[in-house]
Protein backbone atom coordinates (compact mmCIF):
# COMPACT_ATOMS: atom_id res chain seq x y z
CA UNK A 1 0.00 0.00 0.00
CA UNK A 2 1.11 3.37 -1.11
CA UNK A 3 1.71 5.15 2.07
CA UNK A 4 -1.02 8.06 2.86
CA UNK A 5 -1.58 10.25 5.56
CA UNK A 6 -4.65 10.41 8.11
CA UNK A 7 -7.57 12.04 9.35
CA UNK A 8 -10.25 11.79 11.62
CA UNK A 9 -13.63 14.04 11.36
CA UNK A 10 -16.29 14.37 14.10
CA UNK A 11 -18.65 16.22 12.07
CA UNK A 12 -19.35 16.37 8.60
CA UNK A 13 -17.96 20.30 8.04
CA UNK A 14 -14.77 18.89 9.30
CA UNK A 15 -14.58 16.00 7.53
CA UNK A 16 -15.28 18.12 4.00
CA UNK A 17 -12.68 20.57 5.14
CA UNK A 18 -10.13 17.42 5.21
CA UNK A 19 -11.25 16.09 1.76
CA UNK A 20 -10.58 19.77 0.33
CA UNK A 21 -10.90 20.14 -3.84
CA UNK A 22 -9.72 17.52 -6.29
CA UNK A 23 -10.73 16.17 -9.59
CA UNK A 24 -14.30 14.25 -10.15
CA UNK A 25 -12.83 11.16 -11.62
CA UNK A 26 -12.86 8.27 -9.09
CA UNK A 27 -9.76 6.98 -10.03
CA UNK A 28 -7.87 9.65 -9.53
CA UNK A 29 -4.38 9.33 -7.79
CA UNK A 30 -2.93 11.53 -5.06
CA UNK A 31 -6.87 12.91 -3.75
CA UNK A 32 -8.11 12.77 -0.72
CA UNK A 33 -10.91 9.97 -0.16
CA UNK A 34 -13.75 9.21 2.52
CA UNK A 35 -13.19 6.42 4.34
CA UNK A 36 -16.23 4.45 6.31
CA UNK A 37 -16.46 0.63 6.49
CA UNK A 38 -13.19 0.85 4.23
CA UNK A 39 -14.00 -3.03 2.40
CA UNK A 40 -13.64 -1.97 -0.99
CA UNK A 41 -11.40 0.91 -0.73
CA UNK A 42 -8.45 -0.26 1.32
CA UNK A 43 -8.59 -3.69 -0.95
CA UNK A 44 -8.23 -1.66 -3.85
CA UNK A 45 -5.35 0.08 -2.37
CA UNK A 46 -3.69 -2.91 -1.47
CA UNK A 47 -3.95 -3.49 -5.31
CA UNK A 48 -2.75 -0.41 -6.11
CA UNK A 49 -5.50 0.50 -7.87
CA UNK A 50 -6.70 3.17 -5.83
CA UNK A 51 -3.64 5.47 -4.76
CA UNK A 52 -5.35 8.15 -2.51
CA UNK A 53 -2.72 10.38 -0.50
CA UNK A 54 -5.43 11.01 2.28
CA UNK A 55 -8.23 8.97 4.05
CA UNK A 56 -10.55 11.11 5.85
CA UNK A 57 -12.19 9.15 8.67
CA UNK A 58 -15.91 9.70 8.75
CA UNK A 59 -17.22 6.62 11.22
CA UNK A 60 -17.15 9.51 14.00
CA UNK A 61 -20.16 10.84 12.51
CA UNK A 62 -23.16 10.83 13.53
CA UNK A 63 -25.15 9.16 10.78
CA UNK A 64 -25.78 5.86 11.67
CA UNK A 65 -29.47 6.22 12.54
CA UNK A 66 -32.70 4.36 10.55
CA UNK A 67 -35.73 6.89 11.06
CA UNK A 68 -38.90 6.58 9.63
CA UNK A 69 -40.03 9.81 7.69
CA UNK A 70 -43.35 12.02 7.92
CA UNK A 71 -44.17 11.05 4.42
CA UNK A 72 -44.03 6.75 5.67
CA UNK A 73 -40.50 6.43 4.25
CA UNK A 74 -37.81 6.04 5.54
CA UNK A 75 -34.50 8.08 5.98
CA UNK A 76 -31.18 5.74 6.76
CA UNK A 77 -28.04 6.59 7.62
CA UNK A 78 -25.15 6.87 5.33
CA UNK A 79 -22.90 5.21 7.88
CA UNK A 80 -25.29 2.70 8.98
CA UNK A 81 -24.02 -0.20 8.25
CA UNK A 82 -25.51 -2.84 5.88
CA UNK A 83 -26.24 -5.45 8.35
CA UNK A 84 -27.93 -3.16 10.58
CA UNK A 85 -29.94 -1.93 8.05
CA UNK A 86 -30.93 -5.08 6.13
CA UNK A 87 -31.87 -6.47 10.16
CA UNK A 88 -33.24 -3.49 11.18
CA UNK A 89 -37.38 -3.89 11.98
CA UNK A 90 -38.47 -0.98 9.72
CA UNK A 91 -36.51 -1.99 6.86
CA UNK A 92 -37.54 -5.53 7.01
CA UNK A 93 -41.11 -4.77 7.36
CA UNK A 94 -41.37 -1.97 5.17
CA UNK A 95 -38.66 -3.06 2.10
CA UNK A 96 -38.06 -6.43 2.69
CA UNK A 97 -36.58 -6.47 -1.18
CA UNK A 98 -33.69 -4.36 0.41
CA UNK A 99 -33.04 -6.24 3.41
CA UNK A 100 -33.23 -9.48 0.98
CA UNK A 101 -30.45 -7.73 -1.56
CA UNK A 102 -28.35 -6.40 1.48
CA UNK A 103 -28.35 -10.71 2.85
CA UNK A 104 -27.97 -11.98 -0.92
CA UNK A 105 -24.45 -9.72 -1.03
CA UNK A 106 -20.76 -10.38 0.62
CA UNK A 107 -20.32 -11.79 3.83
CA UNK A 108 -21.42 -11.28 7.34
CA UNK A 109 -18.15 -10.39 8.26
CA UNK A 110 -17.75 -7.71 5.26
CA UNK A 111 -21.96 -6.34 5.80
CA UNK A 112 -21.21 -5.94 9.40
CA UNK A 113 -18.47 -3.31 8.61
CA UNK A 114 -19.80 -2.06 5.45
CA UNK A 115 -21.54 1.23 5.81
CA UNK A 116 -24.89 2.09 3.01
CA UNK A 117 -22.72 5.21 1.39
CA UNK A 118 -19.86 3.05 0.89
CA UNK A 119 -22.25 0.23 -0.80
CA UNK A 120 -22.83 2.77 -3.71
CA UNK A 121 -19.50 3.98 -4.36
CA UNK A 122 -17.44 0.36 -4.13
CA UNK A 123 -16.34 0.03 -7.61
CA UNK A 124 -16.52 -3.09 -10.41
CA UNK A 125 -15.08 -5.61 -9.58
CA UNK A 126 -14.09 -6.51 -13.38
CA UNK A 127 -10.56 -8.10 -12.89
CA UNK A 128 -8.90 -6.71 -15.49
CA UNK A 129 -9.84 -3.14 -13.45
CA UNK A 130 -8.27 -5.12 -10.41
CA UNK A 131 -4.92 -5.65 -12.11
CA UNK A 132 -2.45 -2.89 -12.17
CA UNK A 133 -0.40 -5.15 -14.64
CA UNK A 134 -2.54 -4.63 -17.39
CA UNK A 135 -4.55 -2.23 -19.29
CA UNK A 136 -7.88 -0.56 -18.16
CA UNK A 137 -9.83 2.54 -19.28
CA UNK A 138 -11.41 2.81 -16.03
CA UNK A 139 -8.19 3.00 -14.27
CA UNK A 140 -6.13 4.41 -16.40
CA UNK A 141 -8.08 6.24 -19.11
CA UNK A 142 -6.78 5.92 -22.66
CA UNK A 143 -4.92 2.85 -21.65
CA UNK A 144 -7.56 0.42 -23.67
CA UNK A 145 -9.53 -2.34 -22.70
CA UNK A 146 -8.62 -6.12 -22.06
CA UNK A 147 -12.31 -7.52 -21.47
CA UNK A 148 -14.09 -6.76 -24.66
CA UNK A 149 -11.87 -9.11 -26.10
CA UNK A 150 -11.47 -11.25 -22.82
CA UNK A 151 -13.42 -13.25 -20.15
CA UNK A 152 -16.65 -11.18 -19.74
CA UNK A 153 -18.48 -13.95 -17.22
CA UNK A 154 -18.79 -10.97 -15.15
CA UNK A 155 -19.76 -8.06 -17.38
CA UNK A 156 -22.48 -5.89 -18.99
CA UNK A 157 -24.65 -6.76 -21.40
CA UNK A 158 -26.68 -3.46 -21.45
CA UNK A 159 -25.02 0.26 -21.45
CA UNK A 160 -21.61 -0.65 -21.88
CA UNK A 161 -19.44 1.46 -24.29
CA UNK A 162 -16.02 0.56 -26.55
CA UNK A 163 -14.40 1.98 -23.56
CA UNK A 164 -15.57 -0.13 -20.86
CA UNK A 165 -18.10 -2.99 -20.27
CA UNK A 166 -17.71 -3.07 -16.56
CA UNK A 167 -20.78 -3.67 -14.30
CA UNK A 168 -21.80 -2.58 -10.75
CA UNK A 169 -21.22 -5.07 -8.31
CA UNK A 170 -23.54 -4.11 -5.71
CA UNK A 171 -26.99 -5.94 -4.32
CA UNK A 172 -27.86 -3.67 -2.29
CA UNK A 173 -28.11 -1.15 -5.26
CA UNK A 174 -30.44 -3.26 -7.52
CA UNK A 175 -33.01 -2.85 -4.62
CA UNK A 176 -32.60 1.12 -4.04
CA UNK A 177 -33.11 1.70 -7.87
CA UNK A 178 -36.03 -0.57 -7.48
CA UNK A 179 -37.02 1.53 -4.51
CA UNK A 180 -36.37 5.27 -6.08
CA UNK A 181 -34.27 6.06 -2.94
CA UNK A 182 -32.71 9.23 -3.13
CA UNK A 183 -29.08 9.80 -2.42
CA UNK A 184 -28.63 13.13 0.05
CA UNK A 185 -24.78 15.06 0.07
CA UNK A 186 -23.27 17.44 1.34
CA UNK A 187 -20.33 19.63 -0.13
CA UNK A 188 -19.07 23.11 0.97
CA UNK A 189 -21.77 24.72 -1.43
CA UNK A 190 -24.41 22.91 0.26
CA UNK A 191 -26.96 19.79 0.46
CA UNK A 192 -28.60 18.54 -2.76
CA UNK A 193 -30.77 15.35 -3.66
CA UNK A 194 -29.90 12.60 -6.13
CA UNK A 195 -32.22 10.14 -7.65
CA UNK A 196 -30.97 6.92 -7.40
CA UNK A 197 -30.93 6.91 -11.00
CA UNK A 198 -28.66 9.85 -11.91
CA UNK A 199 -26.47 8.28 -9.33
CA UNK A 200 -24.59 5.90 -10.96
CA UNK A 201 -23.55 6.68 -14.34
CA UNK A 202 -23.19 4.45 -17.53
CA UNK A 203 -19.48 4.39 -19.22
CA UNK A 204 -19.80 6.21 -22.16
CA UNK A 205 -16.48 8.23 -22.69
CA UNK A 206 -15.60 8.49 -18.80
CA UNK A 207 -15.36 4.88 -17.49
CA UNK A 208 -12.90 6.39 -14.49
CA UNK A 209 -16.42 7.86 -13.34
CA UNK A 210 -18.52 6.02 -11.97
CA UNK A 211 -20.84 8.08 -10.27
CA UNK A 212 -22.38 11.91 -10.55
CA UNK A 213 -21.10 12.28 -6.98
CA UNK A 214 -18.60 15.38 -7.21
CA UNK A 215 -15.60 14.52 -5.34
CA UNK A 216 -16.21 16.62 -2.31
CA UNK A 217 -19.56 15.77 -2.05
CA UNK A 218 -20.29 13.23 0.98
CA UNK A 219 -23.29 10.92 1.43
CA UNK A 220 -24.96 11.79 4.88
CA UNK A 221 -28.67 9.63 3.79
CA UNK A 222 -30.37 7.72 2.06
CA UNK A 223 -34.27 8.49 1.78
CA UNK A 224 -36.50 5.99 0.61
CA UNK A 225 -40.10 6.96 -0.14
CA UNK A 226 -42.99 5.32 1.08
CA UNK A 227 -43.69 1.93 -0.92
CA UNK A 228 -46.77 1.19 -2.89
CA UNK A 229 -49.32 -0.37 -0.82
CA UNK A 230 -48.77 -4.21 -2.03
CA UNK A 231 -44.93 -3.74 -2.77
CA UNK A 232 -44.00 -5.57 1.11
CA UNK A 233 -46.97 -8.52 0.55
CA UNK A 234 -44.99 -9.22 -3.20
CA UNK A 235 -41.15 -8.75 -3.27
CA UNK A 236 -38.17 -11.15 -4.22
CA UNK A 237 -34.25 -10.57 -4.43
CA UNK A 238 -33.33 -13.45 -7.14
CA UNK A 239 -29.18 -13.64 -7.36
CA UNK A 240 -27.76 -16.36 -9.33
CA UNK A 241 -24.45 -16.45 -9.01
CA UNK A 242 -21.54 -19.25 -9.45
CA UNK A 243 -21.61 -20.23 -5.96
CA UNK A 244 -24.64 -20.70 -3.94
CA UNK A 245 -22.70 -18.04 -1.31
CA UNK A 246 -20.54 -15.28 -1.42
CA UNK A 247 -20.19 -14.27 -4.58
CA UNK A 248 -20.97 -11.58 -7.06
CA UNK A 249 -23.95 -11.62 -8.94
CA UNK A 250 -23.72 -12.86 -12.55
CA UNK A 251 -27.59 -11.37 -12.91
CA UNK A 252 -29.80 -10.47 -10.27
CA UNK A 253 -33.48 -9.21 -10.20
CA UNK A 254 -35.40 -6.99 -7.65
CA UNK A 255 -38.64 -7.78 -8.11
CA UNK A 256 -41.83 -6.37 -6.54
CA UNK A 257 -45.77 -6.37 -7.64
CA UNK A 258 -48.64 -4.49 -6.27
CA UNK A 259 -51.65 -6.82 -7.39
CA UNK A 260 -55.21 -6.04 -6.46
CA UNK A 261 -58.14 -8.98 -4.93
CA UNK A 262 -58.86 -9.52 -8.67
CA UNK A 263 -55.45 -10.41 -9.81
CA UNK A 264 -54.71 -7.55 -11.62
CA UNK A 265 -50.99 -5.38 -11.52
CA UNK A 266 -51.65 -2.07 -9.97
CA UNK A 267 -47.36 -1.74 -10.09
CA UNK A 268 -44.73 -2.90 -10.33
CA UNK A 269 -40.94 -2.47 -10.07
CA UNK A 270 -38.30 -4.81 -12.19
CA UNK A 271 -34.10 -3.95 -11.55
CA UNK A 272 -31.35 -6.10 -12.97
CA UNK A 273 -27.85 -6.35 -11.25
CA UNK A 274 -24.97 -7.87 -13.15
CA UNK A 275 -25.72 -6.77 -16.21
CA UNK A 276 -24.16 -2.70 -16.81
CA UNK A 277 -22.47 -0.22 -14.99
CA UNK A 278 -25.72 0.68 -13.00
CA UNK A 279 -28.66 -0.96 -11.99
CA UNK A 280 -30.91 -1.52 -14.95
CA UNK A 281 -34.24 -0.46 -14.71
CA UNK A 282 -36.88 0.04 -17.76
CA UNK A 283 -39.85 1.75 -17.00
CA UNK A 284 -41.60 0.73 -20.26
CA UNK A 285 -41.07 -3.02 -19.12
CA UNK A 286 -43.02 -2.35 -15.85
CA UNK A 287 -46.14 -0.20 -17.78
CA UNK A 288 -46.63 -3.67 -19.82
CA UNK A 289 -47.81 -5.52 -16.50
CA UNK A 290 -50.49 -2.46 -15.17
CA UNK A 291 -53.55 -3.25 -15.22
CA UNK A 292 -52.90 -7.30 -16.38
CA UNK A 293 -53.43 -10.33 -15.10
CA UNK A 294 -50.20 -11.23 -13.12
CA UNK A 295 -49.52 -14.24 -16.15
CA UNK A 296 -46.25 -15.87 -16.83
CA UNK A 297 -46.36 -15.10 -20.43
CA UNK A 298 -46.84 -11.31 -19.49
CA UNK A 299 -43.54 -11.73 -17.24
CA UNK A 300 -41.64 -12.58 -20.54
CA UNK A 301 -43.39 -9.88 -22.29
CA UNK A 302 -41.83 -7.66 -19.60
CA UNK A 303 -38.64 -9.58 -19.33
CA UNK A 304 -37.68 -8.77 -23.71
CA UNK A 305 -38.66 -5.57 -22.75
CA UNK A 306 -36.25 -5.42 -19.82
CA UNK A 307 -33.62 -6.79 -22.49
CA UNK A 308 -34.21 -4.91 -25.12
CA UNK A 309 -30.74 -4.21 -26.61
CA UNK A 310 -28.85 -6.09 -24.29
CA UNK A 311 -25.55 -7.50 -26.46
CA UNK A 312 -22.95 -10.08 -25.40
CA UNK A 313 -19.18 -8.79 -24.87
CA UNK A 314 -15.83 -11.33 -24.40
CA UNK A 315 -15.17 -14.09 -26.84
CA UNK A 316 -15.03 -17.53 -26.97
CA UNK A 317 -14.99 -19.03 -23.31
CA UNK A 318 -14.86 -15.72 -21.82
CA UNK A 319 -18.40 -14.88 -23.92
CA UNK A 320 -20.71 -13.58 -21.57
CA UNK A 321 -23.68 -14.38 -23.91
CA UNK A 322 -25.71 -17.21 -21.88
CA UNK A 323 -26.24 -13.98 -19.25
CA UNK A 324 -28.80 -12.68 -21.80
CA UNK A 325 -31.36 -15.36 -21.96
CA UNK A 326 -30.00 -15.96 -17.71
CA UNK A 327 -31.17 -12.59 -17.28
CA UNK A 328 -34.66 -12.77 -19.33
CA UNK A 329 -35.65 -16.47 -17.54
CA UNK A 330 -34.15 -14.65 -14.37
CA UNK A 331 -37.03 -11.82 -14.52
CA UNK A 332 -39.60 -14.40 -15.18
CA UNK A 333 -38.58 -16.62 -12.14
CA UNK A 334 -38.17 -13.39 -9.79
CA UNK A 335 -42.19 -12.24 -10.99
CA UNK A 336 -43.56 -15.38 -10.31
CA UNK A 337 -41.97 -15.57 -6.99
CA UNK A 338 -42.99 -12.41 -5.67
CA UNK A 339 -46.37 -13.05 -7.08
CA UNK A 340 -46.63 -15.61 -4.95
CA UNK A 341 -45.37 -13.74 -2.01
CA UNK A 342 -42.15 -12.32 -0.27
CA UNK A 343 -38.46 -13.87 -0.01
CA UNK A 344 -36.61 -12.54 2.58
CA UNK A 345 -33.29 -14.13 2.15
CA UNK A 346 -32.95 -15.12 5.48
CA UNK A 347 -34.17 -18.80 5.88
CA UNK A 348 -37.15 -17.88 7.66
CA UNK A 349 -39.97 -15.30 7.55
CA UNK A 350 -40.84 -16.28 3.57
CA UNK A 351 -44.24 -16.29 2.47
CA UNK A 352 -43.46 -16.90 -1.15
CA UNK A 353 -44.02 -20.66 -0.30
CA UNK A 354 -42.48 -23.03 -3.30
CA UNK A 355 -42.58 -20.59 -5.95
CA UNK A 356 -39.08 -19.82 -5.66
CA UNK B 1 -28.53 0.46 15.28
CA UNK B 2 -25.58 3.39 15.86
CA UNK B 3 -22.44 2.19 16.75
CA UNK B 4 -20.76 3.77 19.78
CA UNK B 5 -18.19 6.22 18.83
CA UNK B 6 -15.14 6.30 20.31
CA UNK B 7 -14.69 9.61 22.78
CA UNK B 8 -10.99 10.59 22.01
CA UNK B 9 -9.34 10.95 18.62
CA UNK B 10 -6.09 9.37 17.50
CA UNK B 11 -3.85 11.58 18.75
CA UNK B 12 -1.21 12.30 15.70
CA UNK B 13 2.73 11.89 16.61
CA UNK B 14 5.30 13.78 15.86
CA UNK B 15 6.37 11.72 12.86
CA UNK B 16 4.43 11.92 9.75
CA UNK B 17 1.37 9.66 9.03
CA UNK B 18 1.75 7.61 12.69
CA UNK B 19 -0.56 7.93 15.52
CA UNK B 20 -1.02 7.02 19.54
CA UNK B 21 -3.80 4.60 19.81
CA UNK B 22 -5.16 2.76 22.34
CA UNK B 23 -7.11 -0.87 22.18
CA UNK B 24 -7.95 -3.29 24.41
CA UNK B 25 -7.46 -6.43 22.91
CA UNK B 26 -8.54 -9.92 24.87
CA UNK B 27 -9.84 -7.55 27.93
CA UNK B 28 -5.93 -5.96 28.14
CA UNK B 29 -5.32 -2.01 27.52
CA UNK B 30 -2.68 -1.44 24.86
CA UNK B 31 -1.14 2.00 24.02
CA UNK B 32 0.61 1.95 20.69
CA UNK B 33 1.66 3.96 18.14
CA UNK B 34 0.64 3.01 14.56
CA UNK B 35 1.61 3.94 10.72
CA UNK B 36 -1.96 5.12 8.74
CA UNK B 37 -1.54 2.15 6.60
CA UNK B 38 -1.19 -0.83 9.12
CA UNK B 39 -3.97 -3.19 9.03
CA UNK B 40 -5.70 -4.11 12.36
CA UNK B 41 -4.51 -7.85 10.96
CA UNK B 42 -0.68 -6.43 10.43
CA UNK B 43 -0.83 -5.18 13.75
CA UNK B 44 -2.20 -8.00 15.79
CA UNK B 45 0.05 -9.94 14.15
CA UNK B 46 3.62 -8.15 13.51
CA UNK B 47 3.50 -5.84 16.64
CA UNK B 48 1.92 -7.73 19.39
CA UNK B 49 2.63 -11.20 18.39
CA UNK B 50 -0.70 -12.30 18.34
CA UNK B 51 -0.39 -14.80 15.75
CA UNK B 52 -3.62 -17.06 16.20
CA UNK B 53 -5.22 -14.72 14.00
CA UNK B 54 -4.13 -15.67 10.45
CA UNK B 55 -3.48 -14.48 7.07
CA UNK B 56 -5.07 -16.21 4.49
CA UNK B 57 -5.78 -13.65 1.56
CA UNK B 58 -5.66 -10.40 2.97
CA UNK B 59 -8.62 -8.73 0.40
CA UNK B 60 -11.30 -10.26 2.42
CA UNK B 61 -12.19 -12.94 0.52
CA UNK B 62 -11.68 -15.66 2.83
CA UNK B 63 -12.27 -15.19 6.52
CA UNK B 64 -8.98 -16.33 7.95
CA UNK B 65 -8.16 -12.98 9.47
CA UNK B 66 -11.74 -13.07 11.34
CA UNK B 67 -11.92 -11.07 14.57
CA UNK B 68 -14.15 -9.27 17.04
CA UNK B 69 -14.42 -5.28 17.30
CA UNK B 70 -16.70 -4.49 20.18
CA UNK B 71 -18.28 -8.21 19.83
CA UNK B 72 -19.05 -8.25 15.73
CA UNK B 73 -17.94 -10.35 13.88
CA UNK B 74 -15.28 -8.52 10.86
CA UNK B 75 -12.38 -9.18 8.88
CA UNK B 76 -9.37 -7.48 9.94
CA UNK B 77 -7.42 -7.14 7.04
CA UNK B 78 -9.83 -4.84 5.37
CA UNK B 79 -9.61 -2.41 8.39
CA UNK B 80 -6.97 0.12 9.60
CA UNK B 81 -5.62 -0.26 13.02
CA UNK B 82 -5.97 3.83 13.51
CA UNK B 83 -9.63 3.33 12.63
CA UNK B 84 -10.51 1.10 15.86
CA UNK B 85 -8.50 3.72 18.41
CA UNK B 86 -10.81 3.00 21.95
CA UNK B 87 -12.24 -0.10 20.93
CA UNK B 88 -12.74 -3.66 22.19
CA UNK B 89 -10.63 -6.50 19.87
CA UNK B 90 -11.36 -10.03 20.35
CA UNK B 91 -8.97 -12.60 18.90
CA UNK B 92 -8.69 -16.67 19.08
CA UNK B 93 -6.52 -16.28 22.37
CA UNK B 94 -9.11 -14.50 23.71
CA UNK B 95 -11.66 -17.13 23.56
CA UNK B 96 -10.53 -19.37 26.26
CA UNK B 97 -10.61 -18.88 29.87
CA UNK B 98 -6.99 -18.52 30.93
CA UNK B 99 -8.13 -17.23 34.07
CA UNK B 100 -9.35 -19.60 36.33
CA UNK B 101 -8.74 -22.36 33.87
CA UNK B 102 -7.25 -23.51 31.38
CA UNK B 103 -10.71 -23.82 30.36
CA UNK B 104 -11.83 -24.50 26.39
CA UNK B 105 -14.82 -22.05 24.73
CA UNK B 106 -17.63 -24.08 24.02
CA UNK B 107 -17.09 -23.73 20.43
CA UNK B 108 -13.60 -24.78 20.40
CA UNK B 109 -14.42 -27.99 22.24
CA UNK B 110 -17.42 -28.64 20.12
CA UNK B 111 -14.67 -28.15 16.95
CA UNK B 112 -12.48 -30.57 18.86
CA UNK B 113 -15.43 -33.36 18.97
CA UNK B 114 -16.76 -32.75 15.75
CA UNK B 115 -13.19 -33.00 14.16
CA UNK B 116 -14.70 -29.54 12.52
CA UNK B 117 -10.90 -28.60 11.25
CA UNK B 118 -7.70 -30.27 9.04
CA UNK B 119 -5.18 -28.41 8.71
CA UNK B 120 -6.40 -25.39 10.86
CA UNK B 121 -5.64 -22.50 9.17
CA UNK B 122 -9.07 -21.44 8.81
CA UNK B 123 -9.94 -22.71 12.26
CA UNK B 124 -9.39 -19.49 14.65
CA UNK B 125 -11.49 -17.13 11.65
CA UNK B 126 -14.16 -19.37 12.06
CA UNK B 127 -14.06 -19.92 16.18
CA UNK B 128 -14.57 -15.98 15.76
CA UNK B 129 -16.94 -16.05 13.14
CA UNK B 130 -19.01 -18.42 14.86
CA UNK B 131 -18.93 -16.06 17.78
CA UNK B 132 -20.17 -13.10 16.19
CA UNK B 133 -22.97 -15.39 14.75
CA UNK B 134 -23.95 -16.24 18.07
CA UNK B 135 -23.69 -12.39 19.06
CA UNK B 136 -26.00 -11.69 16.24
CA UNK B 137 -28.77 -14.09 17.07
CA UNK B 138 -30.06 -14.41 13.43
CA UNK B 139 -28.87 -18.19 12.76
CA UNK B 140 -32.40 -20.55 14.16
CA UNK B 141 -31.62 -23.69 11.67
CA UNK B 142 -28.69 -25.61 10.55
CA UNK B 143 -28.73 -24.19 7.72
CA UNK B 144 -28.56 -20.92 8.30
CA UNK B 145 -26.03 -21.28 10.39
CA UNK B 146 -24.52 -22.63 7.05
CA UNK B 147 -25.19 -19.45 4.82
CA UNK B 148 -24.08 -17.30 8.10
CA UNK B 149 -20.93 -18.98 8.05
CA UNK B 150 -20.01 -18.94 4.17
CA UNK B 151 -17.60 -15.77 4.94
CA UNK B 152 -15.28 -18.45 6.49
CA UNK B 153 -13.70 -20.70 3.49
CA UNK B 154 -12.11 -24.17 4.61
CA UNK B 155 -10.18 -25.44 2.01
CA UNK B 156 -9.88 -28.74 3.62
CA UNK B 157 -13.56 -28.70 3.30
CA UNK B 158 -14.63 -29.74 7.01
CA UNK B 159 -17.68 -27.56 6.14
CA UNK B 160 -20.38 -30.09 7.23
CA UNK B 161 -18.60 -30.84 10.72
CA UNK B 162 -17.99 -27.55 11.27
CA UNK B 163 -21.49 -26.76 10.61
CA UNK B 164 -22.24 -29.68 13.12
CA UNK B 165 -20.05 -27.92 15.56
CA UNK B 166 -20.99 -24.03 14.98
CA UNK B 167 -25.11 -25.64 15.51
CA UNK B 168 -24.38 -27.40 18.46
CA UNK B 169 -23.38 -24.34 20.45
CA UNK B 170 -25.43 -21.78 18.57
CA UNK B 171 -28.65 -23.45 18.79
CA UNK B 172 -28.01 -25.99 21.18
CA UNK B 173 -28.67 -28.55 19.23
CA UNK B 174 -27.26 -32.53 20.62
CA UNK B 175 -25.01 -34.00 18.77
CA UNK B 176 -26.35 -36.57 16.76
CA UNK B 177 -29.74 -35.02 16.66
CA UNK B 178 -31.71 -33.59 14.01
CA UNK B 179 -30.20 -29.89 13.98
CA UNK B 180 -26.51 -31.58 13.90
CA UNK B 181 -26.78 -33.64 10.54
CA UNK B 182 -26.93 -30.05 8.27
CA UNK B 183 -29.63 -32.11 6.32
CA UNK B 184 -31.76 -30.43 3.70
CA UNK B 185 -33.32 -33.64 3.32
CA UNK B 186 -36.85 -32.66 2.24
CA UNK B 187 -36.33 -28.98 1.43
CA UNK B 188 -36.47 -27.48 -2.23
CA UNK B 189 -32.47 -26.06 -3.13
CA UNK B 190 -33.26 -23.27 -5.13
CA UNK B 191 -30.45 -21.65 -7.26
CA UNK B 192 -29.89 -17.84 -7.06
CA UNK B 193 -31.93 -17.52 -3.36
CA UNK B 194 -29.87 -17.91 0.06
CA UNK B 195 -30.25 -21.86 0.40
CA UNK B 196 -31.22 -21.64 4.43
Amino acid sequence: MTPFDYAWATTPQAALEHIGPGPDSTTAAGAAKFIAGGTNLLDLMKENVMRPARLVDINPLALSDIEATAGGGLRLGALARNADTAYDPLVAARYPLLSAAILAGASPQIRNMASNGGNLLQRTRCHYFYDAGVPCNKRAPGSGCPAVSGLARQHAILGASELCIATHPSDMCVALRALDAVVLVQSPRGGRAIAFEDFHRLPGDRPDMDTTLAHDELITHLELPAPAPGFAAHSAYLKLRERASYAFALVSVAAMLDIDDGGLVRAARIALGGVAHKPWREPEAEALLVGQPASEALFAQAAERLLQGARPQGVGPGSNAFKIAMAQRAVVRALQTARQGTVTNTGHNDSAGDAR
Amino acid sequence: MADPAPTTAPHPSKAPSRHRIELRINRQRHQLEVESWVSLLDLLRDKLQLTGTKKGCDHGQCGACTVLVDGRRINSCLTLAVMNNGREVTTVEGLANLVTGPELHPLQQAFIDHDAFQCGYCTPGQLCSALGLMHEGQAKTPDEVRELMSGNVCRCGAYPQITRAVSEVALGARPGGPASTASTAGRPVVVGTVPA
